[in-house]
Formats: structure tokens, sequence, C-alpha cells
């Protein structure tokens, strides 16, 4: 880093006396970037970051690791308010109606603008580029996605007679397939449930809304403007959800999202439904034999989209601007995708990154890395609105309500759903 | 307890005495307990982090883990940086404040005390929304004096003083007036000596205040360079993709380990010197 | 000691902790007081004068009539759990008993460790199936609690962990305390036929009564003002039942980007630790005119 910024200081200095080097402006690029804990994620981002800036002397970047999503989000907002933007971040991607409406961030598709660009905007899959877009702009590129799949122990399976190969596919089997694998002791205690779905928070909210897709509904549309909270895709959803607890099949109350990994690994549950971010942390830490498979559905399967893409910041020169912009394309290039692809467990988000040698040779290892991409199809975003934190978290809150304190649903989800309409009532 | 007693109470101490035991157990193991989970999961592998078996192979490789997978030595500085500050701060300003407040008579004393009263309720922490905005226009956002500035006038360290100053014998200042001590001489000499006490117990909130301090820092930094331990660790602990046990338990020992140490080391001498000197 | 304070004099004592005082207490106090008549603002909808509309909200916000009493409960349960939890440590390391010098230790080294860092801690406690209590409650063939999770045991299991953590700073005060009471007082008073809860109460707690004073209003401001344990274990859930006052104002100001309603919630809380200070100059009072 530090030989950067003196070959950096030197091509300026060379630019100042009329020898341009590369014909670019030095810039000093601040990216903001959220992970979890798990350290692979944030080394690789600080290598593929370095190699950038390897590549481009002239061009300083600082990674700065700002917490989980929402800190994230957050830090970046108040910082631009404030008049210290970040440069470039990965922020979630239904954070767009948000970044929009506060004005802080620049349009990709007025930056990237020639055909390369535009062919190169293309090249991401489609499912991931419906939150890419307002008002005909595309404001953020996808980069680290994800999407909850089911994984289950499939020495569980076994040990409970079932077919090791064969993963519930709807709700109902779910069901039956859970009474079988829960397991309790003596005393009558269960010390392995048949699975796990977390339910609280956002993280709830996030698998509710695959849910409620699978029931051929949307939490949300694609305007940003309107909440289909109180219907009876969404009523369906979460009359499955408390029947894993009323079965015996799930614990009852609230499940978080955290502890989710960490109860599968420890045998507490013979199947949970979580991030395709997870898999390197069970490939690292089980010491059973595991498979994953799609979401199981009501109608068919269903899925929420999440996580981040890359946004560039408003408040940026037009050099830095450009230099955010090579850096983007850096990251997200078939190789450089491929390789967050497998260090993390993201889902690579172009078809050009799943045709990479390097992933292939990832999926033949580990081929449950495979359902993520092949579920996209049943995969829909998730709620994503403007003031979209204040509506999420009304929605989940109606949620916990009736997991946690055994609320009516129909009246919990009207409730809420009043109260989302009387905030988006401004923007329609 | 500790106070001897007569013949005919011997059997109701000694039942006291069996209550007073059982009573110091349960308090220890509970509050000893967390704390030596903490360890154990640090200490093993992530698999045995729940499993207590006590034949498990003990491990450094969280330490290494957690240490190379974020700048916990930069968070800790930071820590100090900032604790180092704000306690500094605190004295001089404190006993400036105070000082004026006792020893000098003028027209809004009254008022003015009661005016700096209103912090030692609504706490910088109270005000955070717009305490931000006041830094962020100051351009001091993303730094440790940033951090530490709204803490650095305390109003509970006035109060603390000011109290303490109002018992120094008016005697003792006037001989010293009269050696022909200035005000900066009187305060050093008279006022200060006497307050030490004060300044030992309330350096010892200050400093465990801020390295406790959460909020406002989480709100205000956005960099390593400038977080303390307590951001640095919540960052580190963040659960978007599953609690890794090991490597939490063995950032969260790492980072209070130097003070847990220090105290360890100076336990003695610290508490002893404390209770000599004794709080009024 | 009254020398007048001349102007130099003032700008030297008084200059710079009052500047800093004002420019982040009573400013930003009169600051949230304006905009809390103001809207919430976006870049591309302005915020408008609203008059009063934000305090009308505060009668129709359901999530805050949850969160006060929240904040009620844990402040009235906290503050004096805290405090006799302290003594009764005092006491302990105080007496004879052996082992005196690990029981300070364990008592201690909570207070050591930040807030933050007693919250990841304790999340490995409380979490159902595998966790800490969990484990020893299936050992013992009970069924385990799911603390987190169920909105009865939210807050009380946010209590406990702030009184873990926060009652071994408390018992060194009271230890300082303890040790300056004279011994002859105690056994002038045990001579003359008093039990121990008779020495206890009528001379011992007297004379920890400024220690007290001092432990209770750390103790409150801890209350009102330590919220990084509900931050990092259960995010105010579910359903808000472990949300506190100040953590709804960090969601809203912070999260919701409502910083006009999160302004107004900040008045709220201002009034309310107002109302405090009053009465506890009130009984400070009361207690200088027994001196």
């Amino acid at each position: 880093m530090k030989l950067n910024r003196l070959l950096g200081t030197a091509a300026l200095a060379a630019g100042l006396y009329g020898t341009t080097v590369s014909g670019v402006q030095a810039a000093d690029l601040e990216f903001y970037f959220p992970v979890g804990v798990n350290a692979p994620a944030v080394e690789t981002i600080q290598e593929m970051v370095d190699a950038w800036d390897e590549a481009h002397p002239e061009h300083t970047v600082k990674a700065v690791y700002a917490g989980n999503y929402e800190e994230t989000t957050t830090k970046a907002l108040t910082a631009a308010q404030a008049g210290n933007a970040p440069d470039v971040a990965v922020l979630l991607a239904i954070d767009i109606f948000t970044l929009v409406e506060e004005d802080v961030v620049a349009p990709f598709s007025q930056m990237a603008t020639s055909e390369e660009d535009k062919a190169w905007m293309d090249s991401f899959i489609k499912g991931f580029t419906v939150d890419t877009v307002f008002g005909g702009e595309t404001y953020s590129i996808p980069f680290q996605r994800s999407t909850p799949i089911f994984y289950y122990n499939k020495d569980a399976f076994r040990e409970a007679g079932l077919d090791p190969e064969k993963a519930p596919e709807s709700w109902a089997e779910m069901i039956e397939i859970g009474k079988k694998l829960v397991k309790k002791d003596d005393a009558g205690n269960v010390v392995q449930w048949g699975t796990r779905v977390p339910n609280l928070g956002l993280a709830g909210l996030w698998l509710l809304g695959g849910m409620v897709y699978s029931m051929d509904g949307t939490l949300t549309t694609d305007s940003g403007t309107e909440v289909q909270f109180n219907t009876d895709a969404t009523l369906s959803a979460i009359s499955f959800l408390k029947s894993l607890a009323e079965e015996g099949i799930m614990q009852p109350g609230g499940v978080t999202w955290g502890d989710t990994p960490k109860a599968f690994i420890e045998g507490n549950t013979a199947s949970m439904w979580t991030s395709s971010g997870n898999l390197a942390f069970v490939n690292d830490n089980a010491e059973f034999e595991w498979g994953t498979a799609f979401l199981p559905g009501g109608n068919h399967p269903g899925a929420s989209l999440g996580g981040g893409n890359f946004y560039i910041f408003k408040d940026t020169s037009d050099d830095e601007k450009a230099a955010a912009l090579d850096l983007v394309k850096f990251m997200t290039s078939p190789e450089n995708a491929a390789k967050w692809a497998i260090s993390t467990g993201y889902v690579a988000t172009s078809e050009a990154a799943w045709e990479t040698a390097a992933i292939k040779d990832y999926t033949a290892q580990l081929p449950q890395a495979l359902v993520a991409r092949d579920q996209l199809p049943y995969a829909y975003r998730e709620v994503a609105t403007f003031q979209r934190k204040r509506v999420a978290q009304i929605m989940a809150d109606a949620l916990e309500a009736i997991i946690a304190e055994g609320a009516d649903p129909k009246a919990s989800l009207a409730n809420a759903q009043s109260e989302v309409d009387k905030i988006l009532a401004d923007y329609n | 307890m500790s106070w001897p007693v007569r013949p005919t109470q011997q059997i109701g101490t000694a039942l006291d005495h069996v209550a007073g035991m059982t009573l110091a157990a349960v308090l220890a193991v509970l509050w000893g307990l967390p704390l030596l989970y903490s360890v154990w999961t640090a200490f093993h592998a992530e698999k045995y982090s729940v499993q207590f078996d006590l034949t498990a192979p003990w491990t450094l490789q969280n330490f290494v883990e957690a240490w190379n997978a974020a700048p916990f030595g930069l968070y800790f500085i930071n820590t100090v940086l900032l604790s180092l500050m704000a306690v500094s701060a605190n004295f001089v300003l404190c006993t400036l404040t105070a000082y004026g407040l006792v020893r000098y008579r003028f027209r809004w004393a009254g008022p003015l005390f009661a005016l700096i009263m209103v912090q030692m309720l609504i706490t910088p922490e109270i005000l955070i929304g717009p305490n931000y905005l006041t830094l962020a226009r100051l351009g001091l956002i993303d730094t440790i004096f940033g951090v530490a500035l709204p803490y650095l006038s305390s109003a509970f360290g006035i109060f603390l003083l000011r109290q303490t100053f109002k018992t120094v014998p008016a005697s003792l200042d006037e001989a010293a007036t009269m050696e022909g001590a200035g005000m900066w001489r009187v305060l050093w000499d008279v006022y200060v000596p006497l307050a030490k006490p004060v300044y030992l117990a309330y350096g010892l909130v200050s400093v465990s205040f801020h390295w406790n301090n959460f909020l406002w820092p989480l709100i205000v930094t956005n960099s390593p360079e400038a977080r303390p331990v307590t951001v640095g660790l919540s960052v580190f602990a963040t659960v978007d993709s599953g609690v890794e046990w090991s490597l939490v338990n063995a950032a969260t020992l790492m980072t209070t380990a130097p003070l847990v140490l220090a105290f360890l080391l100076f336990q003695r001498g610290f508490v002893d010197n404390f209770m000599r000197i004794g709080i009024k | 000691m009254n020398k007048p304070l001349g102007i130099s004099r003032a700008i030297a004592l008084l200059g710079v902790p009052l500047v800093l005082l004002i420019t982040f207490t009573h400013y930003p106090l009169l600051q949230s007081v304006v905009s809390s008549f103001w809207s919430k603002g976006t870049k591309i909808r302005p915020s408008k004068f609203i008059g009063l509309d934000n305090y009308a909200k505060l009668f129709d916000d359901p999530v805050l009539a949850k969160v006060m009493w929240n904040s009620l409960i844990y402040a009235a349960v906290t503050i004096p759990v805290t405090v006799a939890l302290s003594i009764a440590m005092a006491l302990l390391v105080n007496s004879k008993l052996p082992g005196r010098a690990l029981m300070r230790l364990s008592f201690f080294l909570p207070t050591m460790l930040p807030m933050i860092a007693v919250a990841n801690l304790w999340l490995f406690v409380y979490v159902p199936g595998y966790g800490l209590i969990a484990q020893v409650m299936i050992w013992l063939g009970l069924p385990d609690i799911n603390f987190l999770g169920s909105s009865e045991t939210a807050l009380w299991a946010m209590m406990v962990v702030a009184v873990w953590k926060e009652a071994g700073l408390f018992m060194i005060f009271y230890l300082a305390a303890l040790q300056s009471i004279p011994q002859n007082l105690k056994e002038a008073a045990v001579l003359e036929g008093a039990g121990k809860a008779r020495v206890f109460r009528d001379i011992v707690w007297p004379l920890l009564a400024p220690t007290t004073v001092f432990v209770a209003i750390n103790a409150m401001l801890n209350a009102f003002r330590v919220i990084d344990h509900v931050v990092a274990m259960t995010n105010g859930g579910p359903n808000n039942a472990s949300a506190l006052l100040l953590f709804y104002i960090y969601q809203v100001a912070f999260g919701f980007r409502d910083f006009p309603y999160g302004a107004t919630l900040t008045v709220l809380l201002a009034g309310i630790l107002g109302l405090f200070a009053i009465v506890q100059f009130k009984l400070l009072d009361r207690r200088t005119h027994y001196q």
C-alpha cells in the first residue's frame, strides 16, 4: 500500500511536470463494505482491492469494513449528509429507494455509457438487476448477493429412516419429514429439532417474503410504494410457520438468525433455512454429511433475494467516479465474482462468472453451492419500499408479535398494513 | 460478620455463617461462570465451544485468527488514547470550574451551577442526534478527538469537586494567600491535594465509562483508525452470516485482557489505596 | 472565600468548560426542541414546519407506549437490585469468609469488560438448545427457556446482564465506605445486645448513605443511557419487548432517519430525567437538613 501511494505520488508529480504517465488523475477512494464475522470475506475483499490498487498505481483505495448491512447503510447515509460520503460502497440492494430519496448516489447508467460498459451492465443475472433500477436509471451493480436455501443433515435423515437424497419440497412434506427428525431425551425434552426457520427481526421477514412468494404473492411491489402484507398468501405462510412450532418440529417462540448455523452444526436441529452465505461456515465445521436443497414452498418453491450491490456516491469528483467505476468493474469481473462467491458462499451475480474454471472446480467439489443459483428463477427481491427501515420494522414487529406473543395473525397483519399504508401514503 | 459476638449468639452466628457462605458461593459462581465459559470457548476449537469434553485439546488458534481478522491492537490503542484524553481533560476542566465556583463570588453563580447540573442528568448520549450534526459541522467525524469532545467537560466531575473544595478550610486558603501564593498556586497546593480521593473515585468512573462507551463512538466513527475496542468488537461479532463463538470470545478476551491483567497485578495496591482514602 | 471573580479569571477558569457544556448539552437540547416542530425531511421531500404534530404523535405511538413501560420497569428493577447486590457483595468481601479474594475478583471482573463484550458473552449464555443455561437445564432434565426469543423474558434477560455487569463496580465504592466505618461503633452496638440486622439497619446503612446516593445516581443514569446490550443482543425485540427509550431514539433518528421525531423523543427523555433531577435535589436537600 505504501509503495502504491509512493508510486501514486510519483505519477502525480510526473503529471504536474507535463509528462502524464497514464492520462488519469489520481483518485483516493474510500470504499465501505459490510460482511459478517467470517474472516475469509474481509480478507477476500482486501485481496481484491489490493489487486486493483496494484494495477492502478495512480489511485489509492481504502476499504472500510463498516459493520453489518444496516449499520453500513446508516453510516454511509449519515456520512453523506454530513458531507463525508464514501466514494463507493456495497449497501443493501433494497436501499435503492432510500438512497435515491436522500439523493446521495449517482446512477451507473450515466457514468457507464460506452457500448462496452452497457454490455457489462447487461451481463448480470436478471433476478439481481430488478432492484438496481429506479426511474429508468441504473443505480447499483449486483455484487454480494445471497438467497436462503435449505440445509439438512443427511446423517440425521438416515437415522430417522428417511432418504438422505430427498429433501422436503412442500410445506406439507416439511412437516411430515420434520416430525420424524425430532429426537427427545429420556426426560422428554427435545435434543434435536426437525428444522429451524429464523423468524425474528428483519431476517425473519426476509424468509417470510420467500414463503409468500411461493404462494404467488409478494410483500412489496416493484414501485417501492406499495406493501401487500395483509393477504391470504401472507396468512398461509404465517400459518405454516406457526404450525412448525405447534407440531413440535421447531423450537417454539422467537428463533434468532445469528445462532441458527451454530444450532445446525451442533446437531440441535436436523435442518435449517438460512443464507447461502453460510456455505463456507457449514462446510468448515459440519462433522456430518450435509446437503442443500430449494426451500420448501407452498404452491411451488420460493425464496427472497438479499444482499448488497455496489453504489457510487454523488458527492464525488468525476475523476474519482471514473476510478470508482473501474474498481466496481474489476470487482464484478467474472474471475473476481467467482473468487468472491467461492470464498464466501454468496451467489455469483453474472452468468459468465458461473462459467469460469474456478467456479466449476468449486461446484464439482461442493455441489451444494449450485442450489442457490438454480433456485434463482423462484426468487424475488426482499421487502423494498421508500422508508424501508421503518416499513420493514413494522412488518417484522407484526411477525414477532404473532410468533413470540401469540397475537392474532389476521388482526396483526391488518394493523401493520394500515400503519405502513399511512407511511407510504406520501409517496403515492 | 466481622465483629465479635457474645457466646449466647454463637448458634445463630453459625447459622449466619452458613447462610453467608452459601450466599457467597452462589453469587461467586453466578458471577464467575459466564466468564469461565467464555475462557473455555476461546481456548477450544469451534466444535468444542459448547461441548464440555475435558479431554478436548486446548488451542490458541482462535486468538491468532481473531487477531488477523481485525486490527484489535489498533482498536485497543484508540480506546487508551480516548480514555486518557477524556480523563485528563475531565480532571483539568472540572477542577477549574469547581475552583471558580467555590473560591470566587459572582452574581450568576447560582444559576450557572444549575445550568451546569443539567448535564449531570441529560448526558451527551441522550443527545446523540444533534451532537452528531454538530460534530459533522466541526469536521470531527471519524476522529478520536471527536468521540471524546462531548465528554471533556463533565457536570458530574464538577459536582464532586465542588462538594470537596467546599470542605477546604478557609484558614488554609487564607494562610497560603498571605504567604503570597497566587490563584494557581493555591489551587495546586491547597485544593487539589485535599481532593485526591475524589480524583481517584471519579477517575475510576470516568475511565470505566469511556472503556465501555459504545453507542456514541459507533455513530461517530467509520474507520478502524478511530474505532475504539467496543465498536471494533461489535463490528467483528456482527451476525449477518452466523456467529463463530470461539472467535468472538477470543476477541472479547483478547481486548479486555490488558485491563484485567493490570487489575490483577495491581489489585492489592489499587483496592487498598482506594479504600484507605475512602470516598466521602 | 468570596473574592470577586474578574473577567479574566472567569475566562481562565470557566471559559473552556462552559463553552463545551453549552455546545454539547444546552445547544443540542435547544436544537432538539426546535427540530421537534418539523417533519422528517429528505433531499427530495424537504422538512416542513408541523407545529406540535410530533408531540401529538407521542400519544399515538404504540411502540413508544411499550418502550416507556419497558424503561420504567427496567429502571425500577435494576436500580434497587444493583444497589442491594453491591452492598451484599461488599459485606461478603469485607467479611472473614474464606475465599474472599476470589470472590472479590469474581464480582469485579465483569465490570472490567465493556458492556458490548458482556453482551456477546451473554448471548452464548442465553441461547436455547446448547447455550450455558440450556445445557444446565438439559442436564437437570428441565425444558430450556427461549430467553431472548420470547416477549415475557427478553427484558428480564437484559436486566440480568446489566446487574451482572454493574454490581461489582458499585461494590468497590461500598467496600471503601464499609472500611471507613469505625469498628468500635459496631462493637458498642453488639455489646448493647443488638443483632446483626439491627447493627446493619441502625449503624452501617446510615453511614453508607452518601455512598448509596452516589451509587443510586450512577445506577439511574446507566438505566437510561446504557443500551449497548439491547443493540447487541435483541435489537429491541421480539416486537419491541426489550426496547428501551434511548434505544428507540437511536432507532428512530439513525435507523429510520427521522431526526425530528427522534428529537421529540429526546425532549421527552430529557423531561423525564429533569423530573428525576428535581426529585433528587429535593431528597439531597432533605439530607443536608439532617446534617
